[in-house]
């Protein structure tokens, strides 16, 4: 549910997050009744455009829903309080994804080459907090994933934490924190993009 | 379909090529099981795992679920873990702490943790019978230790079979896996980081094995990697700063081109070991290195730091299960599931003493090599799959170990390649097998 928001600000025209185009077409502001924006929808939405450019494999459109030092994380031990300087899962910046957008579009990536695909569904959205100053807050929500990848279907669920930084584009993610229910888990097989 | 003809396995093995069915027949799968697995070494974990009294981690060597614990006089001791009683499993998490006794979930016996017993309730009820303590079975009143255990430099292993050679004998010289990686050291030790990467390759064991060494591979499987680490390099060198060690271990398997890999060598031991030489860039002259250069020559002075750090290892491979990467701390352990299964543990360490950038630099390769989110693995993860899928078709019955046969130079036992890309590695692994295999 939404905060009691400290500013009200009129709703915006034009679409936040992602600069360039994704394959999702949703609406990405959102208006009260009362005409005021909240919050909570436009989180809601940048996590459903965030789900679409996994699945459309917009790796571009994924990439600059980030902030310039932005990171994505996925903990390998739940108990972990910083990705820095210990073993994750992913751990990687701006850079880190541009090589793993690249690799995944090289012409001989091999393990590209079988057909596969994901759908991602996101949902208990919550606000945790809110800084009253800048507008930046932290939105706690759960995923579940289906991947179909070389005639096998896999099952990944888990908990995001966006840390998110408000611009005057809209919404942007400093901080993806991403808890695979799994983390501790042997991996059949390996992931090849972000989940 | 499927009459499945038994394979002798004294033809099995030739020396330049093998029958597919030595990776595919799930009968010789089992035989590997007794025959390899269970006499061998097995790597079961670093001293550093079960810190103090009543720490334990699972493991499994060949079939046989094992733990291994740390009692309170601070001995390491390898078990099967099963309770002599009705057989429960007893320690049942993969790690933690059971204090100074472990109790079985179903009829309360209690064991120390060197196995042995230390209560049975209502044990008056076996006065009088064989079970009772000095009776012809009191041995089944404690848990079943391993054979044999050994520890090297902080490495444990166990061996299911009471005769064979010792560790440092069966490791051979490829014991500087160990050495190798303690003497990067400044306190002459490792120390592990506990967070262990499991990932399942689906396929035989013996294609990781094979993998490990082969150095024709690296340009082709992780070009993909290779070219886009490189890409974002070069970024790095256009805004003007320059991209972390880490994108090199990445951007290598670009920049080095297939002829380049044969000026490296594989040296191969008996047992099936063998040691790929040659690494690329550890030494750069950045503050990190020089720091770490500084601490070395502090505890062993310059000549020693300067043969300490010229040593020239990019694997070592441990036959049959444990594949070493020294420069970079880390290893992989092979935990055969099935004949077409196959589970890798990934560690890595700390080097005692060393500065915190040289732990980073590991770090960074066990994070984008060797994690579930690998850059490079999962590339090899599928070529293994599909090898193993050719390799149960009927579309050729051998495998081609062609390269180079006979002209690899072999002295005192150990055979180095003429060129890197000499599948001699994979022609020694074989040797052993079919020592092992008795075929």
């Amino acid at each position: 549910m939404a905060k009691a928001k400290t500013k009200a600000r009129p709703a915006r025209t034009k679409r936040t997050g992602a600069r360039r185009s994704t394959a999702v077409k949703t609406v990405a502001k959102a208006k009260l009744a009362n005409g005021h924006a909240d919050p909570l929808r436009e989180i809601e939405q940048l996590l459903y455009r965030q789900a679409e450019c996994l699945d459309a494999r917009d790796w571009q459109g994924f990439i600059d829903l980030f902030t310039d030092d932005g990171l994505y994380w996925v903990p390998a031990d739940p108990s972990q309080t910083t990705g820095d300087g210990v073993p994750s899962i992913f751990y990687e910046d701006r850079d880190l994804m541009t090589v793993r957008m690249r690799r995944l579009g090289h012409p001989r990536a091999w393990s590209q080459k079988t057909d596969w695909g994901t759908n991602h569904v996101v949902s208990n959205v919550v606000v945790e907090k809110e800084d009253p100053r800048t507008g930046d807050l932290v939105a706690r929500s759960r995923f579940h994933m289906m991947e179909f990848r070389n005639d096998v279907t896999r099952h990944f669920a888990g908990s995001y934490v966006h840390h998110l930084k408000k611009t005057k584009g809209g919404y942007r993610i400093k901080l993806q924190r991403v808890d695979m229910v799994n983390a501790q888990g042997p991996y059949d097989y390996v992931l090849q993009a972000w989940v | 379909m499927g009459v499945e003809m038994r394979l002798d396995l004294r033809t099995a093995v030739e020396p330049d090529r093998v029958h597919r069915s030595v990776y595919t027949d799930p009968g010789i799968f089992e035989l590997e099981m007794d025959r390899i697995f269970n006499r061998v070494w097995t790597y079961v974990g670093h001293e550093s795992q079960v810190k103090n009294p009543g720490d334990y981690w699972t493991v499994l060597i060949g079939r046989q679920p094992m733990v291994m614990v740390r009692h309170s006089d601070r001995t390491v001791h390898v078990l099967h873990n099963r309770c002599p009683h009705r057989g429960a499993m007893l320690y049942g998490n993969r790690a933690g702490n059971v204090g100074d006794a472990i109790t079985c979930s179903y009829h309360s016996w209690q064991f120390n943790t060197d196995g042995t017993n230390k209560a049975i309730p209502l044990d008056k009820g076996y006065q009088g019978t064989r079970l009772a303590a000095g009776a012809s079975d009191c041995q089944m009143r404690n848990m079943k230790p391993a054979a044999r255990t050994e520890i090297y430099r902080g490495f444990v292993f166990a061996s299911l079979a009471a005769d064979g050679p010792s560790l440092t004998e069966w490791l051979g010289p490829a014991k500087i896996a160990f050495d190798d990686i303690c003497n990067r050291a400044p306190a002459g030790e490792v120390e592990v980081v506990p967070t262990c990467f499991r990932v399942i390759q689906q396929s035989n064991w013996k294609i990781f094995l094979e993998n490990q060494l082969d150095a024709l591979h690296p340009a082709v499987t992780h070009e993909s990697t290779g070219r886009a680490a490189y890409e974002v390099e070069e970024d790095f060198k256009k805004r003007g700063s320059k991209a972390p060690l880490a994108y090199h271990f990445m951007s290598a398997f670009y920049t080095t081109p297939v002829p380049k890999w044969d000026q490296f060598q594989t040296l191969n031991y008996a047992n099936g070991h063998c040691i790929l030489t040659g690494y690329m860039g550890l030494r750069p002259r950045d503050p990190d290195t020089l720091a770490y250069e500084a601490a070395l020559t502090k505890a062993y002075g310059e000549t020693r730091m300067e043969e300490i750090l010229g040593v020239n290892i990019h694997h070592v491979l441990l036959y049959p299960g444990l594949s070493v990467q020294s420069p970079l701390q880390q290893l992989r352990a092979v935990r055969p599931l099935s004949v077409d299964r196959t589970l890798t543990e990934i560690w890595h360490f700390r080097l005692k003493g060393a500065p915190e950038a040289i732990y980073r630099r590991a770090l960074g390769y066990y994070n984008l090599v060797n994690s579930p989110s690998t850059l490079i693995n999962a590339d090899d993860l599928w070529n293994f799959w599909k090898c193993h899928q050719g390799l149960a078709s009927d579309g050729g019955d051998w495998v081609s170990f062609h390269r180079n046969a006979g002209q690899d130079s072999e002295a005192d036992g150990v055979v180095t390649s003429c060129i890197g890309t000499s599948e001699a590695p994979m022609r020694n692994q074989f040797r052993a097998w079919k020592e092992f295999m008795g075929a």
